[in-house]
């Protein structure tokens, strides 16, 4: 399996998630943001980071970035597509997935492990994990989910919400919402469930010398499930 | 020319900065302020003399980068 991700100036996780997608048995490619083509993928992630240091808003200006339109129209023909954090930002810039990021509701920077519920397992991302609660990391400012009453209604009639914030036993409530999100939502997919849109790290959690191997989970059902 | 534009938040999306400074406004005495919502205020110094023309393109830069229409509005103030 190939998988290419795409180094922002400011992008500081593209490192992280090469080493994950290589201890899972991707191909990966490291691809300039200032590239016009893609190399040939079978997943392309947006990483974390701070790309074009948060200017305007945050993931603005890379969504307008040379590769973008490259990145868009192999999502649009299918190809799967996967922004963790500052890649979330990103993704909603270019509207690939619905809705926005906004401050976090507290005005902090949060960096810490949570737990999410895997709310829609029928898609490629999460098909097969057996857990339905998974351990993973957030590190943010602005990761506050928001968007309006009409895209909100057609997310959930879709079922496009793939997780959410909980406590350790799945419950998803309020006290375990860490920055705001509408209904604690953390990660979300476009209609067709190939593009992922996610806060949590989970190339954060692939080691027994790490805080938790959650992100293992997460990347060995991927390779698996991209066939 | 130069055209001016701000940025603010729609009337529904919270505004936890604006909170922050009605908060600090009212510890400082300004106890009067119903509410302070935070924007953004843009200057575009354009090669275009015309000022209808001027005004559409920076209309359609707002729509394309300066704003994000889910959650903000953009007004052009001033084109001189």
């Amino acid at each position: 399996m190939k998988s290419a991700v795409i180094t922002f100036p400011g992008s500081n996780c593209d490192r992280d998630m090469d080493v994950a997608l290589k201890k899972f048995g991707f191909k990966n490619k490291m691809v300039w943001h200032q590239d016009v083509e893609l190399p040939k993928s079978d997943l392309v992630v947006l990483p974390g980071g701070f790309s074009y240091g948060d200017y305007l808003r945050c993931g603005s200006m890379a969504s307008k970035s040379k590769i973008m339109q490259s990145v868009i129209n192999f999502a649009n023909s299918g190809g799967m597509v996967m922004g963790i954090c500052n890649g979330f930002q990103i993704l909603v810039e270019t509207g690939l997935v619905p809705g926005v990021l906004l401050r976090n509701k507290y005005l902090e920077f949060i960096c810490k492990n949570v737990f999410v519920k895997i709310s829609a397992k029928d898609s490629a991302y999460f098909k097969n994990i057996k857990n339905d609660v998974l351990e993973l990391h957030i590190a943010h400012n602005e990761g506050n989910y928001f968007c309006t009453n009409d895209q909100l209604k057609e997310i959930e009639d879709n079922a496009q919400v793939a997780i959410n914030y909980c406590n350790n036993e799945g419950k998803i409530e309020k006290s375990f919402n860490p920055n705001g999100s509408i209904k604690n939502i953390a990660g979300i997919f476009n209609k067709e469930k190939n593009v992922l849109g996610m806060m949590p790290h989970p190339e954060r959690m692939i080691d027994s010398s790490l805080s938790g191997e959650d992100g293992s989970l997460f990347f060995k059902n991927l390779i698996n499930n991209i066939k | 020319m130069k055209i001016s534009v701000i940025i603010t938040l729609k009337k529904d999306v919270l505004d936890p900065q604006g909170k922050v400074i009605h908060q600090a406004l009212d510890g400082m005495g300004f106890n009067d302020v119903n509410e302070v919502r935070q924007g953004k205020y843009f200057e575009i110094d354009t090669k275009e003399t015309d000022p209808q023309k001027a005004k559409n393109k920076v209309e359609e830069m707002c729509k394309k980068l300066l704003a994000n229409l889910v959650i903000e509005n953009y007004k052009i103030i001033d084109a001189q």
